[in-house]
Protein backbone atom coordinates (compact mmCIF):
# COMPACT_ATOMS: atom_id res chain seq x y z
CA UNK A 1 0.00 0.00 0.00
CA UNK A 2 1.38 3.15 -0.98
CA UNK A 3 -0.33 6.02 0.60
CA UNK A 4 1.95 8.79 -0.78
CA UNK A 5 2.15 7.90 -4.63
CA UNK A 6 3.72 10.89 -6.42
CA UNK A 7 -0.01 12.62 -7.82
CA UNK A 8 -1.17 13.14 -3.56
CA UNK A 9 2.44 14.34 -2.73
CA UNK A 10 2.55 16.20 -5.75
CA UNK A 11 -1.01 18.30 -4.87
CA UNK A 12 0.46 18.59 -1.46
CA UNK A 13 3.53 20.50 -2.54
CA UNK A 14 1.88 22.68 -5.00
CA UNK A 15 -1.48 23.43 -4.32
CA UNK A 16 -3.83 23.92 -6.96
CA UNK A 17 -5.90 27.32 -5.65
CA UNK A 18 -4.33 28.54 -2.98
CA UNK A 19 -5.65 31.83 -0.86
CA UNK A 20 -8.38 33.62 -0.01
CA UNK A 21 -11.45 35.22 -2.20
CA UNK A 22 -12.92 38.85 -1.21
CA UNK A 23 -15.36 39.25 -1.59
CA UNK A 24 -16.71 35.18 -2.05
CA UNK A 25 -20.16 33.75 -2.51
CA UNK A 26 -19.20 31.40 -0.11
CA UNK A 27 -16.87 30.82 2.95
CA UNK A 28 -16.56 28.50 5.65
CA UNK A 29 -13.75 27.30 7.57
CA UNK A 30 -13.48 23.06 9.22
CA UNK A 31 -11.38 21.68 10.84
CA UNK A 32 -10.35 17.58 11.67
CA UNK A 33 -8.85 17.34 15.20
CA UNK A 34 -7.27 14.41 14.42
CA UNK A 35 -4.13 15.81 12.91
CA UNK A 36 -4.98 19.69 13.44
CA UNK A 37 -5.99 20.13 10.15
CA UNK A 38 -7.63 23.30 9.13
CA UNK A 39 -9.33 24.12 5.43
CA UNK A 40 -10.73 27.65 4.75
CA UNK A 41 -12.65 27.48 1.36
CA UNK A 42 -14.19 30.53 -0.28
CA UNK A 43 -15.86 30.22 -3.08
CA UNK A 44 -17.57 32.29 -6.09
CA UNK A 45 -20.60 31.38 -8.80
CA UNK A 46 -22.17 32.99 -11.25
CA UNK A 47 -25.56 34.14 -12.38
CA UNK A 48 -26.32 29.91 -13.31
CA UNK A 49 -24.89 29.06 -10.06
CA UNK A 50 -21.83 27.95 -12.15
CA UNK A 51 -18.29 28.03 -9.53
CA UNK A 52 -16.21 29.85 -10.96
CA UNK A 53 -13.50 30.40 -8.25
CA UNK A 54 -12.16 28.54 -5.92
CA UNK A 55 -9.48 29.32 -2.95
CA UNK A 56 -8.57 27.21 -0.34
CA UNK A 57 -6.81 28.36 2.56
CA UNK A 58 -5.40 26.08 5.51
CA UNK A 59 -2.28 23.74 6.71
CA UNK A 60 -2.39 19.85 7.86
CA UNK A 61 -1.46 16.51 6.21
CA UNK A 62 -0.98 15.91 2.84
CA UNK A 63 -3.81 13.67 2.62
CA UNK A 64 -6.29 16.77 3.56
CA UNK A 65 -4.27 19.57 1.33
CA UNK A 66 -4.01 17.25 -1.64
CA UNK A 67 -7.39 16.43 -1.85
CA UNK A 68 -8.54 20.01 -1.23
CA UNK A 69 -6.54 20.50 -4.05
CA UNK A 70 -7.94 18.35 -6.32
CA UNK A 71 -11.45 18.42 -5.60
CA UNK A 72 -10.66 22.23 -6.25
CA UNK A 73 -9.61 21.25 -10.13
CA UNK A 74 -13.42 19.10 -9.61
CA UNK A 75 -15.48 21.90 -9.08
CA UNK A 76 -14.32 24.68 -11.24
CA UNK A 77 -17.28 25.03 -13.93
CA UNK A 78 -19.59 22.91 -12.22
CA UNK A 79 -22.94 24.04 -10.68
CA UNK A 80 -24.23 23.84 -7.31
CA UNK A 81 -27.03 21.35 -8.26
CA UNK A 82 -24.01 18.86 -9.41
CA UNK A 83 -22.10 18.90 -6.27
CA UNK A 84 -25.16 17.98 -4.12
CA UNK A 85 -23.97 14.99 -5.67
CA UNK A 86 -21.07 14.11 -4.51
CA UNK A 87 -20.49 11.15 -2.32
CA UNK A 88 -17.42 9.85 0.12
CA UNK A 89 -16.52 7.41 -2.56
CA UNK A 90 -15.92 10.47 -5.49
CA UNK A 91 -12.96 11.31 -2.93
CA UNK A 92 -11.99 7.95 -2.34
CA UNK A 93 -11.23 7.46 -5.62
CA UNK A 94 -9.96 10.91 -6.32
CA UNK A 95 -7.38 9.83 -3.53
CA UNK A 96 -6.86 6.53 -5.00
CA UNK A 97 -5.37 4.43 -2.09
CA UNK A 98 -6.96 2.51 0.52
CA UNK A 99 -7.89 4.67 3.60
CA UNK A 100 -7.57 3.37 7.04
CA UNK A 101 -10.26 4.21 9.62
CA UNK A 102 -8.20 7.40 11.15
CA UNK A 103 -7.10 8.85 7.87
CA UNK A 104 -10.63 8.88 6.44
CA UNK A 105 -11.57 11.84 8.47
CA UNK A 106 -8.33 13.65 6.32
CA UNK A 107 -9.24 12.77 3.18
CA UNK A 108 -12.98 13.85 3.67
CA UNK A 109 -12.29 17.42 5.05
CA UNK A 110 -12.35 19.47 2.16
CA UNK A 111 -15.73 17.56 1.38
CA UNK A 112 -16.59 18.37 4.55
CA UNK A 113 -16.10 22.07 4.46
CA UNK A 114 -17.66 22.22 0.60
CA UNK A 115 -20.94 20.85 1.95
CA UNK A 116 -21.39 22.65 4.94
CA UNK A 117 -20.70 25.69 3.24
CA UNK A 118 -23.26 25.03 0.60
CA UNK A 119 -25.87 22.92 2.24
CA UNK A 120 -25.59 22.35 5.43
CA UNK A 121 -23.62 20.20 8.65
CA UNK A 122 -27.09 18.02 8.38
CA UNK A 123 -26.51 16.80 4.71
CA UNK A 124 -22.58 16.05 5.39
CA UNK A 125 -23.84 14.09 8.09
CA UNK A 126 -26.08 12.22 6.23
CA UNK A 127 -23.10 12.02 3.64
CA UNK A 128 -20.49 10.93 6.03
CA UNK A 129 -23.11 8.26 7.65
CA UNK A 130 -23.72 6.43 4.62
CA UNK A 131 -22.48 3.01 4.77
CA UNK B 1 -35.63 -34.37 45.42
CA UNK B 2 -35.41 -31.73 42.60
CA UNK B 3 -38.79 -30.93 40.97
CA UNK B 4 -37.73 -27.82 39.35
CA UNK B 5 -38.65 -27.37 35.96
CA UNK B 6 -35.75 -27.28 33.36
CA UNK B 7 -35.44 -24.36 30.85
CA UNK B 8 -36.95 -24.75 27.67
CA UNK B 9 -35.86 -21.27 25.99
CA UNK B 10 -32.26 -22.52 25.18
CA UNK B 11 -29.37 -25.03 26.03
CA UNK B 12 -28.94 -23.96 29.75
CA UNK B 13 -25.73 -25.74 30.74
CA UNK B 14 -24.43 -24.94 27.74
CA UNK B 15 -24.63 -21.32 28.21
CA UNK B 16 -23.74 -21.60 32.28
CA UNK B 17 -20.31 -23.47 30.51
CA UNK B 18 -19.76 -19.55 29.13
CA UNK B 19 -19.31 -18.24 32.51
CA UNK B 20 -16.52 -19.41 34.26
CA UNK B 21 -17.33 -17.61 37.82
CA UNK B 22 -20.40 -20.40 37.74
CA UNK B 23 -18.84 -23.45 37.90
CA UNK B 24 -16.91 -21.67 41.06
CA UNK B 25 -16.98 -23.24 44.84
CA UNK B 26 -18.23 -20.86 47.16
CA UNK B 27 -17.48 -22.34 50.67
CA UNK B 28 -17.05 -25.93 52.05
CA UNK B 29 -18.25 -27.73 48.49
CA UNK B 30 -20.91 -25.34 48.01
CA UNK B 31 -21.44 -24.67 45.14
CA UNK B 32 -22.39 -20.61 43.73
CA UNK B 33 -26.34 -20.08 43.26
CA UNK B 34 -25.87 -16.21 42.14
CA UNK B 35 -28.71 -14.52 42.50
CA UNK B 36 -27.41 -11.01 42.79
CA UNK B 37 -28.16 -10.09 38.87
CA UNK B 38 -29.71 -6.83 39.15
CA UNK B 39 -26.39 -5.40 40.96
CA UNK B 40 -24.44 -6.59 38.13
CA UNK B 41 -24.03 -9.62 36.01
CA UNK B 42 -21.29 -12.28 35.65
CA UNK B 43 -19.35 -12.08 32.25
CA UNK B 44 -18.82 -14.84 29.68
CA UNK B 45 -15.25 -15.69 28.57
CA UNK B 46 -15.85 -13.90 25.31
CA UNK B 47 -16.44 -10.67 27.02
CA UNK B 48 -13.49 -11.39 29.37
CA UNK B 49 -11.20 -12.17 26.48
CA UNK B 50 -12.20 -9.34 24.30
CA UNK B 51 -10.81 -6.83 27.01
CA UNK B 52 -7.79 -8.88 27.56
CA UNK B 53 -7.40 -9.44 23.31
CA UNK B 54 -7.65 -5.49 23.14
CA UNK B 55 -4.35 -4.86 26.36
CA UNK B 56 -2.35 -7.65 24.76
CA UNK B 57 -2.57 -6.99 21.05
CA UNK B 58 -3.65 -3.59 20.14
CA UNK B 59 -4.00 -1.55 22.82
CA UNK B 60 -3.57 2.26 21.73
CA UNK B 61 -5.92 5.46 21.74
CA UNK B 62 -8.81 5.94 19.87
CA UNK B 63 -9.27 9.01 17.21
CA UNK B 64 -5.68 10.02 17.68
CA UNK B 65 -2.93 8.01 16.55
CA UNK B 66 -2.12 7.31 12.48
CA UNK B 67 -0.84 3.66 13.52
CA UNK B 68 -1.71 0.45 12.67
CA UNK B 69 -2.60 -0.27 16.82
CA UNK B 70 -4.66 3.04 17.13
CA UNK B 71 -6.35 2.31 13.71
CA UNK B 72 -7.56 -1.01 15.29
CA UNK B 73 -8.42 0.54 18.49
CA UNK B 74 -10.50 2.95 16.52
CA UNK B 75 -12.14 0.25 14.33
CA UNK B 76 -13.35 -1.91 17.51
CA UNK B 77 -14.54 0.58 19.64
CA UNK B 78 -16.64 2.40 16.98
CA UNK B 79 -17.79 -0.70 15.83
CA UNK B 80 -19.07 -1.23 19.34
CA UNK B 81 -21.14 2.02 18.89
CA UNK B 82 -22.83 0.00 15.64
CA UNK B 83 -23.42 -2.67 17.85
CA UNK B 84 -25.16 -0.87 19.95
CA UNK B 85 -26.93 1.20 17.56
CA UNK B 86 -28.70 -1.70 16.18
CA UNK B 87 -29.09 -3.35 19.73
CA UNK B 88 -31.14 -0.84 20.85
CA UNK B 89 -32.46 0.58 17.21
CA UNK B 90 -31.69 3.89 17.47
CA UNK B 91 -32.47 5.95 13.88
CA UNK B 92 -28.34 6.91 13.87
CA UNK B 93 -24.92 6.34 15.58
CA UNK B 94 -23.85 9.61 16.45
CA UNK B 95 -26.96 8.88 18.66
CA UNK B 96 -25.05 6.89 20.76
CA UNK B 97 -23.33 8.36 23.53
CA UNK B 98 -20.71 6.05 25.50
CA UNK B 99 -20.86 6.91 29.20
CA UNK B 100 -19.17 4.99 32.37
CA UNK B 101 -22.59 3.95 32.82
CA UNK B 102 -26.74 4.51 33.58
CA UNK B 103 -25.74 6.90 36.31
CA UNK B 104 -22.74 8.77 34.57
CA UNK B 105 -25.57 8.95 31.38
CA UNK B 106 -28.36 10.61 33.95
CA UNK B 107 -25.92 13.33 35.11
CA UNK B 108 -24.89 14.27 31.60
CA UNK B 109 -28.72 15.22 30.86
CA UNK B 110 -29.38 17.06 33.80
CA UNK B 111 -25.82 19.23 33.70
CA UNK B 112 -26.24 20.00 29.70
CA UNK B 113 -30.13 19.27 28.56
CA UNK B 114 -30.95 20.08 32.41
CA UNK B 115 -28.45 23.18 33.20
CA UNK B 116 -29.89 24.76 29.97
CA UNK B 117 -33.47 23.93 29.86
CA UNK B 118 -34.99 24.19 33.14
CA UNK B 119 -35.20 27.08 35.88
CA UNK B 120 -37.33 28.43 38.37
CA UNK B 121 -41.41 27.61 38.07
CA UNK B 122 -40.62 24.25 36.14
CA UNK B 123 -41.12 21.15 37.64
CA UNK B 124 -39.40 17.57 36.74
CA UNK B 125 -41.53 14.45 37.55
CA UNK B 126 -39.51 11.78 38.81
CA UNK B 127 -41.71 8.41 40.34
CA UNK B 128 -40.77 6.85 44.42
CA UNK B 129 -39.62 4.08 42.96
CA UNK B 130 -36.62 5.79 41.57
CA UNK B 131 -32.78 4.40 41.88
CA UNK B 132 -30.87 6.94 43.90
CA UNK B 133 -29.20 7.75 40.74
CA UNK B 134 -32.67 8.95 39.10
CA UNK B 135 -33.23 10.98 41.95
CA UNK B 136 -29.95 12.95 43.07
CA UNK B 137 -29.00 14.71 40.30
CA UNK B 138 -32.50 16.31 39.79
CA UNK B 139 -32.17 17.80 43.62
CA UNK B 140 -28.81 18.91 43.42
CA UNK B 141 -29.57 20.89 40.35
CA UNK B 142 -32.85 21.74 41.70
CA UNK B 143 -31.59 23.33 44.54
CA UNK B 144 -28.96 25.70 42.25
CA UNK B 145 -32.01 25.97 39.56
CA UNK B 146 -34.78 26.65 41.89
CA UNK B 147 -37.18 23.89 39.70
CA UNK B 148 -39.66 21.43 41.66
CA UNK B 149 -39.73 17.80 41.65
CA UNK B 150 -42.88 15.80 42.00
CA UNK B 151 -42.99 12.28 42.61
CA UNK B 152 -45.48 10.23 41.12
CA UNK B 153 -46.29 7.65 44.07
CA UNK B 154 -46.46 3.91 43.65
CA UNK B 155 -49.89 1.83 44.72
CA UNK B 156 -50.08 -1.34 46.95
CA UNK B 157 -49.34 -3.59 43.42
CA UNK B 158 -46.03 -1.84 43.25
CA UNK B 159 -47.45 0.51 39.94
CA UNK B 160 -46.95 4.07 39.28
CA UNK B 161 -50.20 5.61 40.30
CA UNK B 162 -50.91 6.93 36.25
CA UNK B 163 -53.89 9.01 37.31
CA UNK B 164 -51.41 11.43 39.46
CA UNK B 165 -49.02 11.50 36.54
CA UNK B 166 -51.86 12.78 34.42
CA UNK B 167 -53.16 15.19 36.62
CA UNK B 168 -49.62 16.69 37.13
CA UNK B 169 -48.75 16.48 33.58
CA UNK B 170 -52.16 18.40 32.89
CA UNK B 171 -52.10 21.24 35.67
CA UNK B 172 -47.97 21.74 36.48
CA UNK B 173 -45.12 23.41 33.99
CA UNK B 174 -43.89 20.23 33.22
CA UNK B 175 -40.39 19.98 31.35
CA UNK B 176 -39.32 16.58 31.92
CA UNK B 177 -40.44 13.04 32.88
CA UNK B 178 -37.51 11.18 34.23
CA UNK B 179 -38.27 7.33 35.53
CA UNK B 180 -37.06 3.84 35.43
CA UNK B 181 -38.03 1.21 32.82
CA UNK B 182 -37.82 -1.23 35.22
CA UNK B 183 -37.65 -1.16 39.08
CA UNK B 184 -34.81 -2.81 40.57
CA UNK B 185 -36.64 -3.90 44.07
CA UNK B 186 -40.72 -3.86 42.79
CA UNK B 187 -39.28 -5.50 39.29
CA UNK B 188 -42.09 -3.36 37.94
CA UNK B 189 -42.24 -2.79 34.24
CA UNK B 190 -43.40 1.17 34.14
CA UNK B 191 -45.49 1.39 30.95
CA UNK B 192 -42.83 3.71 29.00
CA UNK B 193 -44.54 3.85 25.72
CA UNK B 194 -48.16 5.06 27.66
CA UNK B 195 -46.14 7.87 29.75
CA UNK B 196 -44.22 9.21 26.57
CA UNK B 197 -47.46 9.57 25.09
CA UNK B 198 -49.10 11.15 27.77
CA UNK B 199 -45.94 13.46 28.26
CA UNK B 200 -45.47 14.20 24.88
CA UNK B 201 -48.98 15.84 24.94
CA UNK B 202 -48.13 18.11 27.71
CA UNK B 203 -44.87 19.05 26.07
CA UNK B 204 -42.68 17.53 28.63
CA UNK B 205 -39.38 15.20 27.55
CA UNK B 206 -39.13 11.72 28.87
CA UNK B 207 -35.74 10.17 29.66
CA UNK B 208 -35.70 6.23 30.91
CA UNK B 209 -33.50 4.87 33.20
CA UNK B 210 -33.29 0.96 31.64
CA UNK B 211 -30.62 -0.12 33.47
CA UNK B 212 -32.76 -3.10 34.94
CA UNK B 213 -34.81 -3.36 31.42
CA UNK B 214 -31.64 -3.35 28.46
CA UNK B 215 -30.36 -6.33 30.42
CA UNK B 216 -33.64 -8.54 30.14
CA UNK B 217 -35.90 -7.64 27.43
CA UNK B 218 -35.44 -6.33 23.32
CA UNK B 219 -35.24 -2.76 23.61
CA UNK B 220 -36.56 -0.08 20.82
CA UNK B 221 -35.84 3.14 21.26
CA UNK B 222 -37.65 4.75 18.46
CA UNK B 223 -40.21 2.23 19.13
CA UNK B 224 -40.71 3.60 23.21
CA UNK B 225 -40.05 7.04 21.25
CA UNK B 226 -38.33 8.20 24.36
CA UNK B 227 -36.42 11.26 24.24
CA UNK B 228 -33.16 9.76 26.33
CA UNK B 229 -32.44 6.24 27.21
CA UNK B 230 -29.61 5.22 28.97
CA UNK B 231 -28.07 1.78 30.78
CA UNK B 232 -25.33 0.29 32.15
CA UNK B 233 -23.27 -2.06 30.19
CA UNK B 234 -22.18 -4.16 33.78
CA UNK B 235 -25.28 -5.16 34.10
CA UNK B 236 -26.19 -6.95 30.81
CA UNK B 237 -23.22 -9.05 30.78
CA UNK B 238 -20.32 -6.25 29.64
CA UNK B 239 -17.30 -4.81 31.68
CA UNK B 240 -17.69 -2.15 34.70
CA UNK B 241 -17.26 1.55 33.33
CA UNK B 242 -19.00 0.82 29.91
CA UNK B 243 -22.41 2.14 29.44
CA UNK B 244 -24.56 4.06 26.93
CA UNK B 245 -26.13 7.56 26.77
CA UNK B 246 -28.88 7.46 23.68
CA UNK B 247 -30.32 10.80 23.16
CA UNK B 248 -32.91 12.60 20.17
CA UNK B 249 -30.51 13.46 17.44
CA UNK B 250 -32.11 16.90 17.54
CA UNK B 251 -31.64 17.50 21.15
CA UNK B 252 -28.12 16.06 21.18
CA UNK B 253 -27.41 18.88 18.70
CA UNK B 254 -28.90 22.29 21.04
CA UNK B 255 -27.16 21.26 24.71
CA UNK B 256 -24.08 22.31 25.26
CA UNK B 257 -21.46 19.83 26.29
CA UNK B 258 -20.70 18.66 29.78
CA UNK B 259 -17.31 18.01 30.58
CA UNK B 260 -14.76 19.30 28.46
CA UNK B 261 -10.98 18.11 27.24
CA UNK B 262 -9.77 16.68 24.15
CA UNK B 263 -11.66 14.49 21.52
CA UNK B 264 -14.65 16.65 22.42
CA UNK B 265 -13.41 19.95 20.67
CA UNK B 266 -13.13 20.63 16.74
CA UNK B 267 -10.84 23.26 17.39
CA UNK B 268 -8.85 25.12 20.39
CA UNK B 269 -7.92 28.94 20.84
CA UNK B 270 -7.44 30.82 23.90
CA UNK B 271 -10.23 32.39 22.93
CA UNK B 272 -12.44 29.88 22.81
CA UNK B 273 -13.23 26.66 21.36
CA UNK B 274 -15.87 24.88 19.13
CA UNK B 275 -17.23 21.49 19.94
CA UNK B 276 -16.67 18.31 17.53
CA UNK B 277 -19.53 16.66 16.11
CA UNK B 278 -21.89 13.95 17.52
CA UNK B 279 -21.25 11.38 19.46
CA UNK B 280 -17.78 13.02 20.27
CA UNK B 281 -18.62 16.16 21.44
CA UNK B 282 -20.28 14.50 25.04
CA UNK B 283 -17.04 12.11 24.96
CA UNK B 284 -14.08 13.80 26.49
CA UNK B 285 -11.07 12.24 27.27
CA UNK B 286 -9.59 9.38 26.30
CA UNK B 287 -12.76 7.07 26.80
CA UNK B 288 -13.25 3.37 28.34
CA UNK B 289 -11.77 1.45 25.41
CA UNK B 290 -11.44 -1.80 26.95
CA UNK B 291 -14.55 -1.29 28.47
CA UNK B 292 -16.80 0.04 25.12
CA UNK B 293 -15.15 -3.28 22.93
CA UNK B 294 -16.34 -5.40 25.84
CA UNK B 295 -19.75 -4.05 26.02
CA UNK B 296 -20.18 -4.70 22.15
CA UNK B 297 -19.15 -8.41 23.14
CA UNK B 298 -21.42 -8.69 25.65
CA UNK B 299 -24.11 -7.24 23.23
CA UNK B 300 -23.07 -9.96 20.40
CA UNK B 301 -23.52 -12.69 23.23
CA UNK B 302 -26.98 -11.60 24.04
CA UNK B 303 -28.18 -11.34 20.65
CA UNK B 304 -26.83 -14.72 19.40
CA UNK B 305 -29.04 -16.20 22.43
CA UNK B 306 -32.30 -14.11 22.06
CA UNK B 307 -33.54 -11.39 23.70
CA UNK B 308 -36.92 -12.66 23.13
CA UNK B 309 -35.99 -15.87 25.09
CA UNK B 310 -33.71 -14.66 27.85
CA UNK B 311 -36.69 -12.45 28.50
CA UNK B 312 -38.80 -15.80 28.20
CA UNK B 313 -36.85 -17.72 30.45
CA UNK B 314 -36.26 -14.97 32.87
CA UNK B 315 -40.56 -14.75 33.12
CA UNK B 316 -40.60 -18.62 33.66
CA UNK B 317 -37.94 -18.86 36.77
CA UNK B 318 -39.54 -15.32 38.17
CA UNK B 319 -42.71 -17.16 38.25
CA UNK B 320 -41.44 -20.32 39.73
CA UNK B 321 -39.21 -18.19 42.35
CA UNK B 322 -42.12 -16.16 43.33
CA UNK B 323 -44.62 -19.35 43.60
CA UNK B 324 -42.03 -21.33 46.02
CA UNK B 325 -40.74 -18.14 48.37
CA UNK B 326 -45.01 -17.42 49.05
CA UNK B 327 -44.47 -20.67 50.77
CA UNK B 328 -42.21 -19.62 53.07
CA UNK B 329 -43.74 -19.02 56.69
CA UNK B 330 -43.66 -15.32 57.31
CA UNK B 331 -42.21 -14.10 54.00
CA UNK B 332 -43.39 -10.78 52.89
CA UNK B 333 -42.81 -9.86 48.94
CA UNK B 334 -42.87 -6.74 47.30
CA UNK B 335 -43.75 -5.62 44.02
CA UNK B 336 -46.52 -6.57 41.13
CA UNK B 337 -46.83 -10.42 40.23
CA UNK B 338 -45.16 -12.25 38.02
CA UNK B 339 -46.90 -11.76 34.85
CA UNK B 340 -46.01 -7.28 35.28
CA UNK B 341 -42.34 -8.13 36.62
CA UNK B 342 -39.05 -8.08 35.74
CA UNK B 343 -36.10 -10.93 36.94
CA UNK B 344 -36.38 -9.96 40.46
CA UNK B 345 -37.77 -10.65 44.53
CA UNK B 346 -37.56 -8.54 46.96
CA UNK B 347 -38.55 -9.56 50.13
CA UNK B 348 -38.54 -10.14 53.96
CA UNK B 349 -39.56 -12.55 56.37
CA UNK B 350 -40.60 -11.89 59.46
CA UNK B 351 -38.19 -12.08 62.58
CA UNK B 352 -34.97 -11.99 60.76
CA UNK B 353 -33.75 -8.83 59.40
CA UNK B 354 -32.48 -8.69 55.73
CA UNK B 355 -29.02 -8.56 56.30
CA UNK B 356 -29.33 -11.39 58.58
CA UNK B 357 -30.79 -13.30 56.01
CA UNK B 358 -28.09 -12.16 53.52
CA UNK B 359 -25.70 -13.62 55.75
CA UNK B 360 -27.40 -16.80 56.36
CA UNK B 361 -27.88 -17.86 52.73
CA UNK B 362 -24.54 -16.56 51.65
CA UNK B 363 -22.97 -19.65 53.99
CA UNK B 364 -25.75 -21.64 51.70
CA UNK B 365 -23.42 -20.58 48.99
CA UNK B 366 -26.70 -18.24 47.33
CA UNK B 367 -25.74 -14.79 46.88
CA UNK B 368 -28.28 -11.92 47.19
CA UNK B 369 -28.38 -8.67 47.74
CA UNK B 370 -29.67 -7.29 51.38
CA UNK B 371 -30.33 -3.40 52.18
CA UNK B 372 -31.74 -0.03 50.45
CA UNK B 373 -30.73 -0.86 46.65
CA UNK B 374 -30.27 2.56 46.39
CA UNK B 375 -33.86 2.97 46.02
CA UNK B 376 -34.38 4.87 50.28
CA UNK B 377 -37.57 7.03 49.23
CA UNK B 378 -39.28 3.26 47.89
CA UNK B 379 -38.17 1.77 51.31
CA UNK B 380 -39.50 4.59 53.43
CA UNK B 381 -43.20 4.02 51.45
CA UNK B 382 -43.12 0.21 51.72
CA UNK B 383 -42.09 0.87 55.77
CA UNK B 384 -39.41 -1.37 55.92
CA UNK B 385 -35.63 -0.24 56.43
CA UNK B 386 -34.31 -3.09 54.12
CA UNK B 387 -35.10 -5.93 51.77
CA UNK B 388 -33.56 -8.73 50.80
CA UNK B 389 -33.37 -9.13 47.20
CA UNK B 390 -32.80 -12.56 44.63
CA UNK B 391 -32.66 -11.42 41.55
CA UNK B 392 -32.35 -13.73 37.68
CA UNK B 393 -30.76 -13.97 34.62
CA UNK B 394 -30.47 -15.93 31.50
CA UNK B 395 -27.84 -18.26 33.04
CA UNK B 396 -30.23 -19.08 36.49
CA UNK B 397 -31.40 -22.52 37.06
CA UNK B 398 -34.67 -23.38 38.12
CA UNK B 399 -33.06 -25.44 40.67
CA UNK B 400 -31.35 -22.59 42.42
CA UNK B 401 -35.03 -21.33 42.90
CA UNK B 402 -34.88 -24.36 45.46
CA UNK B 403 -31.52 -23.90 46.85
CA UNK B 404 -32.38 -19.93 47.98
CA UNK B 405 -35.90 -21.18 49.33
CA UNK B 406 -34.24 -24.33 51.54
CA UNK B 407 -31.89 -21.75 53.00
CA UNK B 408 -34.39 -19.59 53.45
CA UNK B 409 -36.32 -22.49 55.82
CA UNK B 410 -32.34 -22.80 57.16
CA UNK B 411 -32.31 -19.20 58.27
CA UNK B 412 -35.67 -19.72 60.23
CA UNK B 413 -34.47 -22.49 62.18
CA UNK B 414 -31.42 -20.51 63.04
CA UNK B 415 -33.61 -17.75 64.01
CA UNK B 416 -35.97 -20.27 65.99
CA UNK B 417 -39.14 -19.59 64.00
Amino acid sequence: MDMYREIILDHARTPHHPGILNPADFDHEEHNPLCGDRLHLTMRVNSERIITDIAWDGEGCAISQATASMLGDELLGKSLDEITKLTKDDVFEMVGIPLTINRVKCALLSLKTLVIATQSATDWEAIEDKE
Amino acid sequence: MNTAPASTQFDLEAIRADFPILSQIHHDDIPLVYLDNAATSQKPNRVIEATSIYYREYNANVHRGIHKLSEEATSAYENARLKVRKFINTSSKREVIFTRGTTEGINLVAQTWGRANLKAGDVVVSTVMEHHSNIVPWQILASEKGFRIVYVPVDQNGLLDLPFLENVLANEPVKLVTLMHVSNVLGTVNPIAEVVQKAHQAGALVLVDGAQSTPHMPIDVQALDVDFFVFSGHKMLGPTGSGVLYGRRAHLEAMPPWMGGGDMISSVKLSGSTWNDLPYKFEAGTPSIAEAIGLGYAIDYLSEVGMDKIHQHEQAITAYALEQLNAVEGIHIYGPSAEQKGAVAAFTVDGIHAHDIAQILDSEGVAVRAGHHCAMPLHEHLGVSATARASFYLYNRFDEVDRLVSALHKARKTFRL
